[in-house]
């Protein structure tokens, strides 16, 4: 009559592995987002670099902890279905449209209207 | 024979613990909740469908900001209007509400003491709270350093964008009070499951749409 306890066991501690990994999914995209929050902050604090540089190096870092919020927060990746992460991705590539398209032609145009 | 029976039921009944089945985006609750489990495929993914729609609204926020950044018309301009502490402060604030709601997401799935659940919940309500605050004490410094949204295009922009944010966060923290009243009125149910599952990804959007926020706007504007 052991068996069933012992069997009972080991199914809780498949369920504490699984706590246990996503407990670690949250401290890693904690320490990960609190690193690339530091970094970029720090930069322009003490201004550490020329301008250009600095602004590249603030765009990658938010990107990269976008990537980081959305794996670990999110727990969006290839494990899962494929439809969510299609609907990112062409949500994301209409943002990028829309957004840089706007930029470009707004700036275009206030280019072309200043008067000399 | 019965030994080896008892084996394999063992062994299947890890493979059925081990084996996470992912059907929806964000923490999924797992076979553990069945019920609730099952209709948050649906229910979460429509949400997830508002969140990118809501992602878009942000953006052409974004574009029109970028479009105006340089109208100043001779009034204050980033520079003069941004504060590198409080923002900095804000964005832990932020982030570590990120972390605790994560704790409470946890503490559901896994069926820890709802007193637990709760406790995690309050404590992302009040950083929440407390973020908000601080960016109203923010708003109004700038407005008292004359920083109003109509002295120029730059202001226009800041204002139809940095508030739509706080907005979020406080409808966020609204959402949060009544997902309590309901654990508190009907307990841990089904309902009340997907209804913190949607919440959870609504905070960490908001959270995402904030990494954006003190990058493009505080960060480059005082590179």
């Amino acid at each position: 009559m052991s068996e069933p306890i012992v069997t009972r066991t080991s199914a809780t501690n498949a369920l504490r592995a699984n706590e246990r990994r996503d407990f670690m999914s949250y401290m890693w995209g904690f320490g990960l987002a609190l690193g690339l929050t530091l970094v970029p902050f720090a930069l322009v604090q003490w201004q550490a670099m020329a301008r250009d540089p600095l602004l590249i190096t603030i765009a990658v870092l938010a990107l990269v902890q976008t990537v980081v919020h959305f794996r670990y927060f999110l727990h969006l990746d290839r494990k899962r279905k494929r439809e969510d992460l299609l609907l990112v991705l062409f949500s994301t590539s209409l943002l990028i449209i829309m957004v840089a398209g706007t930029i470009w032609i707004m700036a275009n145009l206030a280019e072309r209207m200043t008067p000399i | 024979m019965i030994s080896e029976l008892f084996k394999r039921l063992e062994f299947y009944l890890d493979a059925r613990q081990n084996k996470e089945i992912f059907i929806y985006p964000g923490l999924n609750l797992g076979v553990e909740h069945s019920d609730a489990h099952t209709q948050a495929e649906a229910t979460v993914f429509g949400f997830w469908v508002f969140l990118m729609s809501d992602a878009i609204i942000f953006g052409m926020a974004f574009a029109t900001y970028a479009t105006l950044l340089h109208g100043t018309a001779d009034s204050p301009g980033p520079r003069e209007l941004y504060h590198l502490g409080p923002i900095f402060i804000e964005t832990l604030l932020l982030l570590t509400s990120s972390f605790t709601f994560g704790m409470a997401s946890i503490a559901m799935k896994y069926k820890h003491p709802t007193s637990r659940l709760v406790g995690w919940l309050l404590i992302t309500l009040v950083l929440g709270v407390v973020f908000l605050g601080m960016e109203l004490n923010d708003f109004r410094a700038m407005f008292a350093a004359g920083g109003l949204p109509t002295q120029s295009g730059f202001l226009s922009g800041f204002f139809g964008l940095v508030p739509l944010h706080g907005l979020h966060v406080m409808a966020g923290c609204i959402w949060l009070v009544c997902m309590l009243g309901q654990i508190a009125v009907h307990g841990l149910d089904s309902e009340t499951k997907l209804g913190l599952l949607r919440l959870a990804l609504f905070w960490h959007f908001l959270d995402i749409v904030w990494i954006f926020i003190f990058s493009v706007v505080y960060l480059a504007g005082l590179a």
